[in-house]
């Protein structure tokens, strides 16, 4: 699914990324977490093909990114801090537009607004006048829709409340089951049903710690 | 072309210079004067334009090389985007430069000129004269573009669709214009109807000779100021990529718990 | 490339257009505004407004397009719309199709008001109301597809505002020339061939179509 080896990646002159080696097969859900500035946002905007590498190798969903990173990214679902949803523009609007741009039928549009909780009074309401919760949950109803293969969420239960993390948290459990991989920055591991997941740590642009390998998670117990 | 321009690689003295372009420099040392003796004082009056016909010999070379200059960039943006190379998209940037340069030099001397011979600073109907202003601008825009922060690659990217979008312009712009006032004020190239005097056309042809050198001369010198500066950005690469890992380091051999729960970026 | 994206993508900005009302009730108010300052700067002189009409008409356009050029960047930029995009089958070419419709009609909306303002106001008789439209239509996708290349260009660059204009009025000007003697024909205000300067702005308009459908999936890359 992913196999990073000793990824580098600038932003600029920055090096966000100073060598990240990375594997993480189907049906995995990875927790990422690191001190800020570690180059977790980054690690996910790889992995998206939406960063070209400068150094090292880099295949996700069986394509090598070096070659061509166009080719998988209508299969991924990225997360970010920003994740274009337009004020003007109802949650339904929203949803309903980038499932136009996915090819997603009108009844998966629905599904996934009530999916996420937004049925009703808040479907009409302007994201601009939503709460930031609201409208995390409309970026979620509109990366539903896309049903990508690679699920790469950054900070998925920013400005969640409880039950909207429990939805978030079932979500990412279906979406395991049902095969896809994701990856998620988090400072809390996911761990609806008491197992605790494989947890990778970052810090300076490099994995320094993953439960996988026996490394430590940082302060996990 | 190519290992000349990049001899300052081999030399490594922190200067632009070469063998070449001293070559070329001694040229334009030697060149200019002469230049200059010929215009002003060997060459003679021109019948109708008088003393005025002096300034042609600069104003025709500097207007036919800024063209050139201009096609030279839009040729090193077509070969960026096909070979993404550094070498193209700098030519690229070094031609624009002199070209834009150049092509001020072209409206100044033009309309300086233009004020004796055609009694007027400026016309609007001649098509070489707006097409020119056009272009000018249109490269203007161009450099203001490269001076965008960027990364070098997202910044060479665009500069080389705007010069390639600017240069396919010219001929619209030159269309119009034509059709705009369908007049020009110039005259059609005097070389060929072979009433010049001998020492008009040696004059003319030193000028653009010399113009010609002074392209290359600050061609080759901006090329390597502009290579050396994405050299100088390129060098910091690797410091950086020692500090940040020293970083990750850092963080692995302190003790866990640095990181709180519910930390939030 | 598919034409239902490319209607979604416009239709999709027209709503926002709505819904926001930039364009009613800042844009459309700013056209009256340079048309009242034109009157002002030529001294109330109905005949020299007459004459320069048209010239006047389509420098009042360039400047409203510029403001729904930015605009419609905006949009995009605002919650990283524009790279979300790139995550989906969409083509780059759909996209700029989408964004130049959406531009397209906005700038034809405000045309029309800018024209009947300017007929009332200056004084102006149509005499070829056919090459009027025609005209108007063909130089209005040269600027919308022009102005969606060159937004894309200048987004995500922190001095859009300004670079914008420099680098597109320059590449307008056949579309100021053209458009201005068509006009001036169809207004019977200047001896000119208006069918051929609507030749140009044709010619304008297909090679803008044409480059930006070529260039837009490069520039969005990497933005």
């Amino acid at each position: 699914m992913i196999d990073l080896r000793e990824a580098v990646v600038l932003l600029g002159q920055f090096p966000a990324l100073t060598g990240v080696t990375l594997k993480v097969s189907q049906g995995e859900i990875v927790t990422v977490r690191g001190p800020n500035g570690a180059g977790k946002s980054t690690l996910l905007r790889l992995c998206a093909g939406l960063l070209p590498i400068r150094e090292g190798f880099a295949t996700v969903l069986g394509q090598n990114l070096g070659e061509n990173r166009r080719i998988i990214r209508s299969n991924i679902g990225l997360l970010g801090h920003m994740s274009g949803l337009y004020e003007d523009l109802t949650a339904e609007e929203n949803v309903a537009f980038w499932g136009s741009m996915v090819r997603a039928t009108n009844h998966e549009v629905r599904e996934a607004i009530k999916f996420m909780g937004l049925n009703g009074r808040l479907s009409d309401v302007l994201v601009r006048q939503l709460s930031a919760g609201q409208r995390r949950r409309t970026s979620f109803a509109a990366l539903i829709v896309q049903r990508p293969s690679l699920w790469l969420l950054d900070e998925p239960h920013a400005a969640l409340d409880g039950e909207g993390r429990a939805l978030v948290d079932g979500l990412i459990e279906d979406a395991a089951k049902s095969g896809a991989t994701i990856l998620s920055v988090s400072h809390a591991p996911i761990e609806p049903d008491g197992r605790i997941r494989r947890v990778v740590t970052l810090a300076g642009g490099r994995i320094i710690g993953d439960t996988a390998n026996g490394g430590n998670s940082d302060g996990i117990s | 072309m190519k290992i000349k321009f990049m001899a300052i690689k081999e030399t490594q003295n922190n200067t632009t210079s070469s063998r070449i372009t001293r070559f070329l420099g001694s040229c334009l040392v030697l060149g200019v004067p002469a230049l200059i003796l010929f215009a002003f004082v060997f060459s003679p009056k021109d019948d109708t334009m008088e003393d005025a016909v002096r300034l042609l010999y600069i104003h025709v070379p500097v207007a036919i090389f800024s063209y050139i200059a201009f096609g030279i960039t839009a040729i090193g943006s077509i070969f960026y985007l096909w070979k993404r190379s550094r070498w193209w998209d700098t030519t690229a940037h070094a031609s624009a430069e002199i070209g834009v340069m150049f092509c001020a030099l072209t409206l100044i001397t033009g309309s300086i000129w233009g004020r004796p011979t055609w009694n007027t600073w400026w016309e609007w109907g001649d098509v070489r004269l707006v097409t020119t202003l056009v272009m000018f601008l249109m490269f203007i825009g161009y450099l203001a573009l490269r001076q965008v922060p960027a990364s070098p690659e997202v910044r060479a990217k665009r500069a080389a669709i705007v010069g390639i979008i600017g240069t396919i312009n010219i001929p619209i712009v030159n269309r119009s214009v034509e059709w705009w006032e369908n007049s020009t004020l110039h005259q059609q190239s005097s070389l060929t109807d072979g009433n010049l005097e001998d020492l008009t056309l040696f004059t003319w042809f030193l000028g653009t000779l010399i113009i010609g050198i002074a392209y290359l001369w600050l061609l080759i010198h901006r090329f390597r100021v502009g290579w050396l500066a994405t050299e100088y950005e390129a060098q910091g690469y690797g410091v950086a990529i020692e500090e940040r890992q020293a970083e990750a380091r850092a963080h692995n051999t302190e003790t866990s718990g640095h990181l709180e729960e519910g930390e939030v970026e | 490339m598919e034409f239902r994206d490319a209607w979604s993508i416009a239709r999709k900005d027209l709503r926002i257009e709505l819904r926001s009302r930039v364009l009613t009730n800042q844009i459309a108010p700013f056209t009256l505004l340079i048309v009242v300052l034109f009157g002002f700067a030529l001294d109330a002189d109905t005949q020299t407004l007459r004459d320069t009409g048209p010239g006047l008409f389509w420098v009042a356009v360039l400047l409203i397009a510029l403001l729904a050029i930015q605009r419609a960047v905006q949009i995009e930029d605002a919650d990283a719309a524009r790279e979300r995009t790139l995550l989906t089958p969409v083509s780059p070419s759909s996209v700029f199709l989408g964004k130049s419709i959406a531009l397209f009609i906005q700038l034809v909306a405000l045309e029309v008001l800018l024209f009947f303002v300017m007929l009332a106001l200056f004084n102006l008789s149509v005499g070829n109301p056919l090459l009027i439209c025609l005209s108007a239509l063909v130089a209005t996708i040269g600027v919308a597809t022009s102005g969606t290349l060159y937004g894309v260009i200048t987004a995500g660059v922190g001095v859009r505002e300004t670079l914008l204009p420099i680098l597109l009025l320059p590449v307008l000007a056949p579309i100021a020339i053209g458009a201005t003697r068509a006009f001036g024909d169809a207004f019977d205000r200047v001896d000119a061939d208006g069918w051929a300067w609507l030749g140009l702005l044709a010619v304008f308009a297909v090679v803008y179509t044409v480059l930006g459908m070529f260039a837009y999936g490069q520039l969005v890359e990497d933005t």
